[in-house]
């Protein structure tokens, strides 16, 4: 292949575009077109190569130039990345407005990171000390966060000169013994993990604020959730809700093919809600990603990797971040639609052969790891599926399972009644019990395994019973039977079922739902022995005590009505021991 | 190009698709022109490269040979817009089906540029439709999309039409203007379409593109996108609520698979196209509100369920897009209840942004959501009926089974003309929900109670 500056395009079929005439890698970023369109190189043939092109292509046509930037898709990395929302290629959406009005169109490019904003930047190493790769060079306060300034992946050496001061992320604030001159930012390229030191066993859980997920399917830091379930089960709001109330230090929100006015609200409601861990603005420890639907089909691929990049630059300054990708089947759609206009040949239901790769190098870039330069960070990452037809057999979902440990399947039943959050907690599962243990143990409550496995059985045990009931309706099962379906019921509807948009509800305290789980035994603990000192079930089923369970978990500062509540339970339940004595 | 080359190097055809070699470099998505015995025809460029670019016709290919004449147009497909297209009749490719004189104003792209996410307004007022249900329990948002979830044989084009007929912007002077997007609609329904609009005089707020079932298919995926354009410059340029009507999306899904299969694409699930869900949100995604604009698009697509099937690809993309969905039911249908709307599987995602105090009542969304859950249990109740009889149930069950009853025949049942303003549906459900105690209605505070609850007996 000649090596001119500017090759030739020769074809062009919605994003993928065939070109000629210069020498490309794979992977190496290229300039399509008049227009100097942003695309990939992503295969190369005998005498052409194919590039997916990250804009739409409309009025392209053969013979226009192709350049190549011989870059790899990166993502620039510093300071000024938080609070931000991009597109799918790193792109500030509040530029591209700016520069192109209400809607996207072509053609504009943007820094990833503002190059004009001044930081205070103070150095913490100094002239002669030796810099291994991903080394701290100094701080600047992202708004509550020190954020440790590093050196890229691969540069290291002696320092030969830094200064600390007031710098923009273009200026050179040192440079090591050999001339590499050292910045506050710098580009990562986004299709290869950031290096680190070694992974580590993840030991402590990422609470939700969520009680379904805090004590029946927890997440460890460093873990990996898939999220599966059908259009109505609460994906979106689960992912949301994990996002606002996770004790995560940063949160990567990736919109990848989903909707924009879900963005918009996202957009509107971060601002306002106060991180109860920092109590400083949700917005200010989050990255949103946003690439709607609407928008270009290879920049959505691109998207998830972006993503997973900035999360571990932010890992290996020592934090804890959780990712959530909303959702992974539209970035696997988005691959299928590439492999097509490629006639690859298809795997399953026409996803490309490579899906299960792909989706498992995405999840292994998650984890908790001793980074490079001695910090421990943990990137969490928490993938909605939307199966087709909410089927869970479909490959998307199969393959992200064999990856991830905590299985939080949304069942379309539960949603239709109304029960939120809508997972089939017969269905789900997480793998990360066994590694928690000590943390639960230590932070909830001593007996927490032995009580949550009891919870568990006793939903299990409704589950058989209503089998029967559904034949013989429940006043014919026995009375011990009836207790048990009770303390189920109380169980779903006071523990599980979780109201994401009251205000109190929305964000569950560990503490408080170990409380709760404390009521539900109460309850179930002076039932049987009322059933025990011979009370008929349906007298203990009248008792007014249990609806107060109800208003304990809407109360902020629920001390008070929690024991108000044990005693109603408790006297009401000694009250019918008495009369039937 | 001062001169635009004509071809006549038309090397194969394939149902829609006509490939034409040896040309000069031609942009992709062009708009192309065939004169066919000096009959116009027009296509869009679907792939080009340097010997060979494939053509997509939007009139059929019939009596398109080797010898036809083909010309580039250096330009996008566009529609002509500008005030004067309030109160059209068009075909589903914008030519005038109303005897009127054909379209005049700005060359309008007909592609549709995505929102900046960032440049959004977050949709949160309503909608009213006059429809009990739908005000109640799946309330419609300005800039939201609402899908009608429908199946052959159902009442889903009347209740559009009634819908068409009655909505509006309540307690706000805006304008409000529906535009119609009939995809694949047989004649008679085209004709019953069009005098319902112009009957009522609705026509005189609303533009109707008519895409026939004897239509080339390829036109079909040009109506929601002439429909949606037009929606938007009466929204984002002179500032209107636009309510856009899309119907039948199944008809739009079963063309994109015609075509999809004519190139010989590698199909996805039951051979529709591995980027129907692309396709399918590029319209979609187009309803919403822009920061600082008053207007709003608004969607309201329809499609029939093969076989009744929501899991079926159409529906299950739509769903995933869209913002909730309102369910029609057969069995409700076949109790000759209109509009047969099931309420239980049906949703509206954006309800809690447009609805409540200063917006539509303070007690909307508490008496949903009670309406809901009686429904429900009440209708869950009906199994246990057919095994054990009424006669066994708690009287509490009772009120139940009653309010199910009730429900359907007094709330949800509602006559073909009959508009029902907002506080006459809150009032209706109110009236209900007399009918239960007072105490058992847990899901409403009874600061509210105190103010509307009175007992009934229905």
């Amino acid at each position: 292949m000649a090596n001119d500056s500017k090759g030739k395009i020769i074809r062009v079929s919605g994003p993928v575009v065939e070109a000629t005439g210069i020498s490309v890698a794979m992977s190496d970023i290229v300039r399509v077109g008049k227009e100097e369109l942003m695309g990939e190189v992503i295969k190369i043939e005998e005498n052409s190569f194919i590039i997916q092109v990250y804009e739409n292509t409309t009025g392209v046509r053969p013979g226009e130039p192709v350049t190549n930037t011989k870059l790899p898709l990166s993502v620039e990395v510093g300071p000024g990345l938080l609070g931000s929302i991009y597109d799918g290629i790193q792109r500030p959406l509040e530029i591209l407005e700016k520069e192109m009005g209400h809607f996207i169109k072509r053609g504009v490019d943007a820094d990833g990171i503002d190059h004009k904003k001044v930081w205070d930047f103070k150095a913490t190493v100094k002239k002669g000390d030796t810099l291994t790769e991903s080394a701290i060079v100094g701080t600047v306060q992202e708004f509550d966060f020190t954020h440790k300034v590093m050196l890229p992946n691969r540069v290291s050496g002696k320092v030969a000169e830094i200064k600390s001061g007031k710098f923009t992320v273009s200026d050179v604030i040192g440079k090591l013994e050999d001339g590499t001159e050292i910045k506050m930012s710098h580009f990562q390229p986004v299709r290869q993990a950031r290096k680190f030191n070694s992974k580590l066993a993840p030991a402590e859980p990422l609470t939700t604020g969520q009680r379904v997920y805090d004590v029946f399917f927890p997440v460890a830091k460093g873990g990996v959730a898939a999220l599966p379930g059908p259009f109505g089960a609460g994906k979106t709001v689960t992912q949301q809700s994990i996002a606002k109330w996770s004790d995560a230090d940063i949160v990567i929100y990736v919109g990848c093919g989903e909707r924009g006015n879900e963005m918009t609200e996202v957009l509107t409601e971060f601002p306002h809600l106060i991180d109860p861990k920092s109590g400083k603005p949700m917005m200010e420890r989050t990255v949103l990603i946003a690439n709607t639907s609407n928008m270009p089909v290879a920049a959505r691929e691109a998207s998830i990797y972006v993503g997973i990049t900035i999360a571990e630059y932010y890992r290996d300054q020592g934090l804890n971040v959780a990712l959530m990708a909303d959702s992974t089947s539209r970035w696997a759609e988005a691959m299928r639609e590439i492999s097509s206009r490629l006639e690859e040949m298809p795997g399953e239901e026409g996803y490309p052969a490579y899906l299960s790769t792909k989706l498992a190098n995405f999840y292994e870039r998650a984890g908790l790891v001793e980074t490079l330069n001695g910090e421990k960070g943990s990137v969490t990452a928490i993938g909605a599926v939307s199966p087709a037809g909410g089927d869970f057999s479909e490959p998307v979902t199969q393959n992200t399972l064999r990856v991830a440990k905590c299985f939080w399947a949304l069942d379309a039943k539960l949603a239709e009644k109304r029960h939120y959050w809508s997972i089939n907690w017969l269905n789900s599962y997480s793998l990360y019990h066994e590694s928690l243990r000590d943390y639960f143990k230590k932070n909830a409550d001593k007996n927490w395994e032995a009580k949550v496995k009891e919870l568990m059985g006793i939903l299990q045990e409704e589950d058989a019973l209503m089998e029967i009931v559904q034949l013989v309706g429940s006043d014919s099962l026995p009375e011990n039977q009836q207790i048990t379906l009770e303390v189920a019921k109380i169980i779903r509807e006071h523990l599980l079922q979780q109201n994401a948009f009251h205000e109190v509800d929305r964000f569950c305290p560990l503490q408080k739902s170990n409380d709760l789980i404390d009521l539900v035994f109460l309850f179930r603990d002076s039932a049987s022995k009322a059933l025990e000192a011979g009370v008929p079930a349906r007298e203990i089923l009248a008792t007014k005590g249990q609806y107060e369970i109800a208003t304990v978990k809407l109360e902020e500062d629920y001390t008070k009505i929690l024991s108000k509540t044990k005693k109603t339970i408790e006297s009401e339940m000694e009250e019918l021991i008495k009369k039937y004595k | 190009m001062a001169v635009k080359k004509e071809y006549k190097t038309i090397s194969r055809v394939a149902g829609p698709l006509v490939f034409v070699k040896k040309t000069h470099p031609v942009g992709y998505g062009e708009l192309v022109e065939l004169k066919i015995n000096g009959e116009q025809k027009f296509g869009q460029v679907l792939e080009t490269a340097d010997d060979n670019v494939v053509v997509q016709l939007f009139e059929g290919t019939q009596g398109v040979d080797k010898d036809v004449t083909v010309k580039f147009l250096d330009e996008p497909l566009t529609i002509k817009l500008d005030d004067s297209i309030q109160g059209r009749v068009l075909s589903g490719i914008g030519k005038p089906l109303d005897n009127g004189p054909g379209l005049v104003g700005t060359k309008t792209e007909i592609g549709g540029a995505a929102i900046n996410p960032y440049s959004r307004g977050l949709p949160d007022n309503f909608i009213q439709t006059g429809i009990s249900s739908i005000d109640l329990m799946t309330t419609l948002v300005r800039g939201q999309k609402l899908p009608i979830f429908s199946g052959s044989g159902l009442t889903h084009n009347d209740l559009a039409l009634q819908i068409a007929r009655q909505a509006k912007v309540v307690g706000d002077d805006s304008e409000f203007l529906v535009v119609f997007a009939a995809m694949g609609i047989t004649n008679e329904d085209a004709l019953k379409f069009q005098r319902s609009f112009e009957e009522s005089g609705a026509i005189d707020n609303a533009v109707l593109f008519i895409n026939k079932a004897d239509d080339p298919s390829v036109e079909r995926l040009v109506t929601p996108r002439m429909a949606l354009t037009a929606a938007e410059y009466f929204a984002f340029e002179k500032n209107k609520h636009v309510l856009v009507i899309m119907t039948d999306v199944t008809n739009y899904c079963e063309s994109l698979r015609e075509i999809g299969a004519a190139r010989e694409e590698i199909p996805g699930r039951r051979g529709y196209p591995g980027y129907m869900y692309t396709d399918l949100a590029e319209l979609y995604e187009r309803a919403g509100m822009i920061k600082g604009k008053t207007g709003s698009v608004t969607q309201l697509p329809i499609l029939t369920m093969p076989g009744d099937d929501k899991t079926h690809p159409i529906p299950d993309l739509t769903g995933y897009i869209t913002e909730g969905q309102v369910q029609l039911g057969r069995e409700l249908h076949r109790k000759n209840i209109y509009p047969s709307i099931d309420v239980l599987p049906s949703l509206s995602r954006l309800m809690g942004l447009g609805t409540g105090k200063g917006k539509t009542r303070e007690d909307h969304k508490k008496v949903a959501d009670q309406v809901f859950a009686l429904y429900a249990e009440g209708k869950d109740l009906r199994g246990l009926v057919a095994i054990v009889g009424e006669e066994a149930l708690s009287d509490r069950d009772k009120r139940k089974l009653n309010f199910a009853k009730i429900f359907e025949e007094k709330f949800l049942q509602q006559g073909l003309e009959e508009d029902r303003e907002f506080i006459k549906t809150m009032d209706l459900a109110w009236e209900i929900l007399g009918t239960i105690p007072r105490e058992e209605l847990v899901k409403i505070d009874n600061k509210l109670k105190d103010i509307y609850y009175k007992e009934t007996k229905l």
